[in-house]
């Protein structure tokens, strides 16, 4: 009775007891604001949780992958960047944001891209503007800035009018080409 | 339609080591905007195709560190220009679950009213633009035509023809008038008419439908592994839709169905397209029946919306709200958190990623671009098929390089 009533208001309540089955009862931080339930996973563990979130608990859609410099956050103790992973359970509308933090000076995570083919160009997209790199991900290359651009413009410490590559680009003259 | 590869008996897949490469784009009136493909190809037949991307790329997300919850509304207009309500909704929609501002009843109704028309015009220039591509020219006049009439409402509501900036946060800039309503009514009663022409000349037209058929099948496992929503994932036989299952602003309240197909090819997505338009003149003429009145804004004494100026003019509690909200460092504050919050617009899941800093500008606004994440299915299944439904299948996507590029 008491557990089909906490279903009934929780909406995460089969998933907690999923992750609470498979890994043990508040081994991972978690917090919620608004309807948002967000997990905090360290990055060595985060690929075994996802694949028992994806497989047993049926999150079939990585709605959404990106990532935030929280360089001069106020009041910020936890690691440099964080990543996000949006999950959504497409037969009972259940959404979990995953997060997992990465510290300079070598951003590293591993690829989500065995589990989801659709994080293919979004990890491309975090290594291109954070200079995170993910291990295993098929073709990481930069998407959106030119393949000459050696900074990564929406990291905090990079200005937002930039510094001056526009100027330098290599030009290609009509003699050359 | 993919390659019949029984038509060369004599060659084993593979076995050719001569491929050629073709560039398609940057500028290519098929790709209507800025994008890249580079096709590797045998014969006729694609092997490979990599898509080459990042020619409109201009720091909107950077932008959105710099520019407040209000003045970022100009930017998000501005990636998905198809259909600017609809990115507003959005982004007021998630800076609003942020604050946790309750919109009025009146409010909520005209950004349904604004967001439908924005998907009625993404919709109509998706499929005219489709069938101009293959060779209909006539279909696609029809669906610009209706659209103007769309720029029309657009124009009389905010003042701005192509970009409206029309919400904002805990409202809108302007209330609904007699003007508004008549034009948004010319839309509604023109709508059926545009629908049956369009109907008549591609439902039957053969040439269309079989340059449509079959071409660039996406399975519903795929479309799901590939992160796909929208009408794009509903044409494979995923039913999910926000507006019925994770509902926001009134839509509750109203009756449509969610159409879907389970073929996956590009006709699906065309039809799946072509029906939506239908179910938002359904929407919209349920909303425009039910629109309440009353105030339009949340009050001014919650410290959110900016007042009208006949209140900042005409009232002591106006002028002073005005300059709490204008000044530099004063204004409402921001809760120190972070929220995910999407609508569905036109091509799918449109969700922005807030994270404040207890400001009135964001720390981050990270979008997630519908565009974006449909154009990495574009190389799985282009596949084994022609250079001919290149066109097809780019069309049927529908990708917006402002939105796709950011």
């Amino acid at each position: 009775m008491s557990t089909a009533t906490n279903q009934a208001t929780d909406p995460h309540a089969a998933t907690l007891a999923t992750l609470a089955r498979v890994f043990g009862d508040g081994v991972f931080g978690m917090s919620h604001f608004r309807d948002n339930l967000r997990l905090f996973l360290p990055p060595s563990r985060l690929i075994e949780v996802l694949t028992v979130l994806r497989d047993e608990c049926r999150f079939a859609l990585l709605a959404e992958l990106g990532a935030t410099d929280y360089l001069g956050y106020p009041g910020w103790t936890r690691a440099r960047f964080e990543v996000h992973y949006v999950l959504l359970n497409l037969d009972t509308a259940e959404r979990l944001v995953i997060k997992t933090g990465v510290d300079d000076p070598k951003p590293e995570l591993p690829s989500a891209v065995p589990l989801w083919l659709g994080a293919d160009w979004m990890e491309r997209e975090v290594f291109d503007m954070y200079g995170i790199t993910f291990t295993g991900h098929p073709d990481l290359r930069r998407i959106l800035m030119p393949d000459e651009f050696t900074a990564f413009p929406l990291r905090k410490d990079y200005p937002l009018r930039g510094r001056g590559e526009r100027h330098n680009f290599p030009r290609l003259t009509r003699e050359e080409s | 339609m993919p390659a019949n590869l029984l038509d060369e008996p004599e060659v084993e897949i593979g076995s050719k080591p001569f491929t050629w490469t073709l560039n398609f784009g940057p500028q290519h009136p098929a790709t209507h905007t800025t994008l890249r493909l580079i096709l590797e190809l045998d014969g006729e037949r694609i092997v490979r195709a990599i898509p080459d991307i990042g020619y409109l790329h201009s720091g909107f997300e950077k932008l959105g560190e710099h520019l407040n919850f209000n003045q970022y509304v100009t930017i998000v207009d501005r990636k998905n220009y198809i259909s600017p309500p609809m990115n507003e909704v959005a982004w007021h929609h998630a800076v609003e679950k942020l604050l946790d501002i309750e919109l009025t009843p009146r409010c909520q109704y005209i950004r349904v009213i604004i967001g439908e028309l924005a998907r009625i015009s993404d919709h109509l220039l998706c499929t005219g633009a489709a069938a101009l591509d293959l060779g209909a020219f006539t279909a696609f006049l029809f669906a610009f035509n209706l659209r103007e009439l769309i720029y029309d409402v657009y124009e009389e509501m905010s003042g701005y023809r192509f970009h409206p900036g029309f919400t904002r946060v805990g409202g809108v800039l302007y209330d609904f008038n007699d003007r508004v309503l008549q034009r948004i009514r010319r839309v509604m009663e023109s709508f059926p008419q545009v629908y049956s022409d369009m109907e008549k000349l591609l439902f039957r037209n053969r040439i269309f439908l079989d340059r449509l058929r079959g071409v660039g099948v996406l399975t519903k496992e795929a479309a799901i592994s590939l992160s796909c929503t929208g009408p794009i994932a509903r044409a494979s036989g995923v039913t999910y839709d926000l507006r019925k299952d994770e509902p926001y602003l009134v839509y509750p309240e109203f009756n449509f169905d969610v159409p879907y197909m389970t073929e996956g090819d590009s006709f699906a997505r065309f039809f799946v397209r072509m029906e939506e338009m239908r179910q938002s003149h359904l929407i919209l003429s349920q909303a425009l029946a039910k629109l309440p009145t009353g105030p339009v804004n949340v009050p001014i004494a919650e410290k959110f919306p900016l007042p009208d100026k006949g209140t900042v003019y005409n009232s002591m509690e106006g002028l002073i709200q005005h300059f709490e909200l204008i000044m530099p460092n004063r204004g409402f504050e921001s809760p120190k958190n972070e929220v995910y919050a999407a609508i569905e617009s036109p091509n799918g899941e449109l969700g922005y990623y807030l994270v404040a800093d207890g400001s009135q500008t964001a720390w981050r606004t990270r979008t997630r671009p519908p565009s974006f994440i449909h154009f990495q299915v574009f190389p799985h299944i282009i596949k084994d098929h022609l250079i001919a439904d290149v066109v097809a299948i780019l069309g049927s996507l529908n990708i917006i390089a402002a939105e796709l590029d950011r």
